[in-house]
């Protein structure tokens, strides 16, 4: 049995609680168990513009943790799974700088000696279990909807640390969303920023990526995107509906997390998937289930 | 009568002080929502919302929350075991000694007819809280001094909370103590109840509390004879036992006077045992007046604040509520560092060294800031990068004991404290991502300000950006950018850089503009090339730095292996250390 430890960031117990809920359920039912270490915080991405090597000591010791308990980490967040892979990268690239950090970890007697995979949820799901096995859990599919699945930055890029999928002509989440029965579209903004990254920072640029995309997605045919960050996820989602109010967009195009996806085909029902809680309406997405 | 007005002062101080110190939850401005309502809206609304709580369905949550939240704590049970215990069994303690003990005379002697303080249960009680109290203390002096919880400070105001605490119970039992050791508390005992005045029969009935109450006299030589001790048992039995139970069942009194043995007639003879008594109840009373100003006062401030976060719902409450729940919440911290064990940004606190990023600091300095709202540069600085370096996550105030919503203080008091003119350069990064999902809930015009001002300090020193005609020096790479960089590696590949401006043809940021140079500055590759001719000032200006997404497409693409975007953040890292050092 698959056992990880679930690193789930910050966005997410606080505003994407539904990401937890659904890809619990969807992990149940595939066998894989996971722990949760409480002691976990903030991966660093946040602190990377300011601080690069702060945010390597927040990496280090979410990485130190996971190697006590003797477990890889299973990521949701596409921004964690970037930093924390980055970050163990560097670990093992650079002379010196394991030893660096296990200094400051070691005030907590902690100490990181390189063990441990850093996996997202996406890739677990394709890789390790692969979706010959998923299908097999698939009861109920979708018929005749179209998802746009955005496969978010971090994941992707840079190719040669993260090692998610061919960084140009990305297939993952594509398959994955086959076996759900709907049919992944092909978009050509697929590959790229959802915007997130700038929110707060420099609205109007955000805004301009994101209203590009959805506006790509929708000409693409997609009813609904679907993503596998909540980074991404709260910029479709929340800043969507921030960008209506204000009138920059209405595409009405809305954003499914992946195993809410998945966890409807598996026919896990909607609210234990927390369908509900997300900000624009994803009810007309039962319509689509056989 | 030193008793008396010692009492009444201190009841008159604790009274004003209280009624001061609720005052201020209505009069405090905790953030920018302080701002907004004058005091006399603020208790109008309080009382509004108070008797609208009490006279409806809430009032069932309320006495819920006060039965599982205030009396049992669960809260604290949930989040550390010892501390649970520890509480209880301070505050517990300390409740029954309160009731039974010092408001005997109003409470225990009303509900039982043959209430004698000297009598058991009571004598034995008595010793048994307070030595619930002294195990409390105990553990929460073990906690912060031998276990150190990590991330638990100790300020001036937990030292006193204990010291008061410790004071009161040591000096309670060491009066005790001297009470039973004491000769002339004997003589005039048995003055006062028993009516001997056969000498031999006193000396019997002495020889007896010698041995058996702990009581030291000048007459009595050990060991004493069997038969005195019998006819002193009968004595004792027919004029003391009815009011006086074993001074054993006052087991820690009793092994005080037991310690004090060879030195309990000096005691005597000094008075110890006034003297003792003075220091129990002046030490109890400078405790009650000067509780509304301690951290004691959370006994009225968190209760408070636990059953306002049950019945309280912040996105339908009227805001004047929640400045004045703010304004209180600040009162109902306790210090206890919970929310700082739990804050995902802690790490930052161990690298920085700056206290107001961890949750627990963080209200600890707002405590103060709230009555005096003065800042020097330093301070301001601090506190602006300690409200600023938070993600937002929610654990604090998901764990908090006493149920102050910190995700909402938060955001609060950060709007206030980034609209000053020192400028955030933190804000510059994803830490804003909260703020821009909560834009609507601000004024539009103050939600830009404090990014412009940080663009504007952060782009102030490149003169070749300001400056377009200055001629550029064709100086060789600089060493000095190599040098600075963190992860030296990552950067150094910058010379590989031959301009193909692949980067810059697949940034969406550069592609999102009509006219990208003139919004941002350099582009990507014109940034790898200024690194290239050495114009490091030239490239930490560029505006591109703050607009870059950190995709990595630029990264992705270069055919030459330059891992662009890491160099970027390198750049930003050290426009940001040198914003910070001129500043």
């Amino acid at each position: 049995m698959m056992k990880y430890a679930l690193f789930l960031g910050c966005n997410i117990p606080a505003r994407v609680k539904q990401y937890d809920l659904s890809a619990r359920s969807v992990l149940k039912k595939l066998g894989v168990n996971v722990a949760d270490i409480r002691e976990f915080n903030c991966c660093g991405y946040p602190m990377k513009n300011s601080d690069f090597k702060t945010s390597l000591l927040f990496s280090a010791r979410n990485l130190a943790l996971a190697e006590k308990e003797n477990l890889s980490i299973l990521t949701l967040c596409q921004c964690c799974f970037g930093t924390l892979k980055k970050a163990a990268h560097l670990f093992k690239e650079e002379i010196g700088l394991k030893d660096e950090v296990n200094a400051f970890l070691s005030k907590e007697k902690l100490s990181y000696h390189g063990k441990v995979e850093v996996k997202h949820f996406l890739s677990m799901l394709h890789k390790e279990i692969g979706t010959t096995a998923i299908k097999e859990k698939v009861s109920n599919g979708f018929k005749k909807l179209k998802i746009a699945a955005h496969y978010g930055c971090h994941a992707l890029r840079p190719s040669d640390v993260m090692q998610f999928d061919d960084p140009v002509a990305p297939v993952v989440f594509d398959e994955l969303v086959d076996v759900t029965g709907a049919e992944s579209v092909d978009w050509s903004m697929k590959t790229e920023c959802c915007g997130a990254p700038l929110l707060g920072v420099n609205d109007d640029l955000s805004m301009t990526l994101t209203e590009k995309k959805l506006a790509n997605g929708k000409a693409s045919g997609a009813d609904f995107l679907c993503a596998a960050c909540p980074w991404c996820q709260l910029q479709f989602d929340t800043v969507q509906k921030l960008m209506e109010a204000k009138g920059r967009s209405n595409h009405n195009l809305p954003s499914i997390l992946y195993p809410q996806l998945l966890g409807l085909a598996m026919g896990i029902p909607g609210e234990e998937l927390g369908i509900q809680m997300n900000q624009k309406d994803l009810s007309s997405i039962k319509a689509f289930l056989t | 009568m030193i008793f008396s007005i010692s009492l009444y002062l201190s009841l008159a101080v604790f009274l004003v002080g209280m009624i001061y110190k609720i005052s201020t939850w209505f009069t405090r401005k905790i953030g920018i929502l302080g701002y907004r309502f004058s005091p006399a809206q603020r208790f109008g609304a309080a009382v509004k919302g108070i008797l609208g709580a009490i006279f409806s369905a809430k009032l069932f949550v309320l006495v819920r929350s006060f039965v599982l939240n205030v009396v049992l704590q669960l809260q604290i049970a949930k989040e550390d075991r010892l501390r649970w215990i520890m509480h209880l069994l301070i505050y517990g303690g300390f409740m029954l000694l309160l009731l039974m003990h010092a408001l005997e005379k109003h409470i225990t002697a009303r509900l039982f007819n043959d209430y004698y303080s000297t009598v058991n249960p009571f004598l034995f009680l008595r010793d048994f809280f307070g030595l619930l109290v002294v195990i409390g203390i105990g553990i929460a002096i073990f906690r912060r001094a031998i276990l150190k919880v990590p991330r638990m400070m100790t300020n001036a105001m937990d030292r006193y909370a204990l010291v008061i605490l410790a004071l009161i119970m040591i000096s309670g039992v060491l009066l005790e103590g001297t009470k039973m050791s004491s000769y002339s508390e004997f003589q005039r005992m048995v003055q006062d109840y028993a009516g001997m005045d056969d000498p031999d029969e006193i000396k019997a009935l002495e020889s007896y509390w010698v041995h058996e109450y702990g009581t030291v006299s000048p007459n009595i030589k050990t060991p004493i004879e069997q038969e005195v001790l019998d006819q002193g048992f009968e004595l004792h039995q027919s004029n003391c036992a009815d009011c006086h139970s074993p001074n054993k069942s006052a087991f820690a009194g009793y092994a005080a006077a037991k310690a004090f043995g060879p030195v309990a007639l000096t005691i005597d003879r000094a008075a110890g045992t006034t003297i003792l008594w003075y220091i129990h109840f002046l030490s109890c009373f400078f405790g009650l007046a000067y509780l509304p100003f301690s951290k004691m006062f959370h006994v009225v401030a968190s209760s408070i604040s636990l059953m306002t976060s049950a019945v309280m719902d912040p996105a339908k409450s009227n805001p004047a509520n929640i400045a004045t729940r703010q304004a209180m919440e600040l009162d109902a911290c306790t210090h206890c560092g919970t929310c700082s064990l739990r804050c995902s940004v802690a790490v930052a606190f161990g690298a920085l060294g700056n206290r107001t990023i961890l949750p627990a600091e963080k209200l600890s300095f707002l405590k103060s800031y709230a009555s005096q709202k003065e800042l020097d540069t330093k301070e301001l600085q601090a506190i602006q990068e300690g409200i600023y370096l938070c993600t937002n996550c929610d654990r604090c105030t998901v764990v908090c004991p006493v149920g102050i919503n910190l995700r909402d203080l938060w955001f609060n008091v950060r709007e206030e404290l980034i609209s000053r003119k020192q400028p955030v350069l933190l804000s510059l990064s994803p830490f804003s991502f909260y703020r821009g999902l909560n834009q609507l809930k601000l004024d539009s015009a103050g939600y830009g300000q404090p990014l412009s001002r940080a663009r504007e300090a952060l782009a102030a020193k490149s003169v070749f950006l300001k400056t377009p005609e200055k001629v550029i020096p064709l100086t060789p790479i600089d060493k000095g950018f190599k040098g600075q960089a963190v992860r030296s590696m990552q950067a150094s590949t910058f010379t590989f850089c031959f301009s193909c401006e692949n980067c810059t043809t697949v940034c969406p940021v550069v592609g999102s503009f009509e006219n990208p140079q003139e919004e941002v500055g350099l582009l990507p590759h014109q940034i790898m090339r200024s690194l290239g001719l050495g114009l490091k000032d030239l490239a930490l200006g560029s505006k591109m730095l703050w607009d870059c997404l950190t995709c990595y497409q630029c990264q992705e693409h270069c055919p030459q292996g330059v891992k662009v975007t890491d160099i970027l953040y390198e750049l930003k890292n050290m426009t940001v250390k040198e914003a910070k050092t001129a500043s």
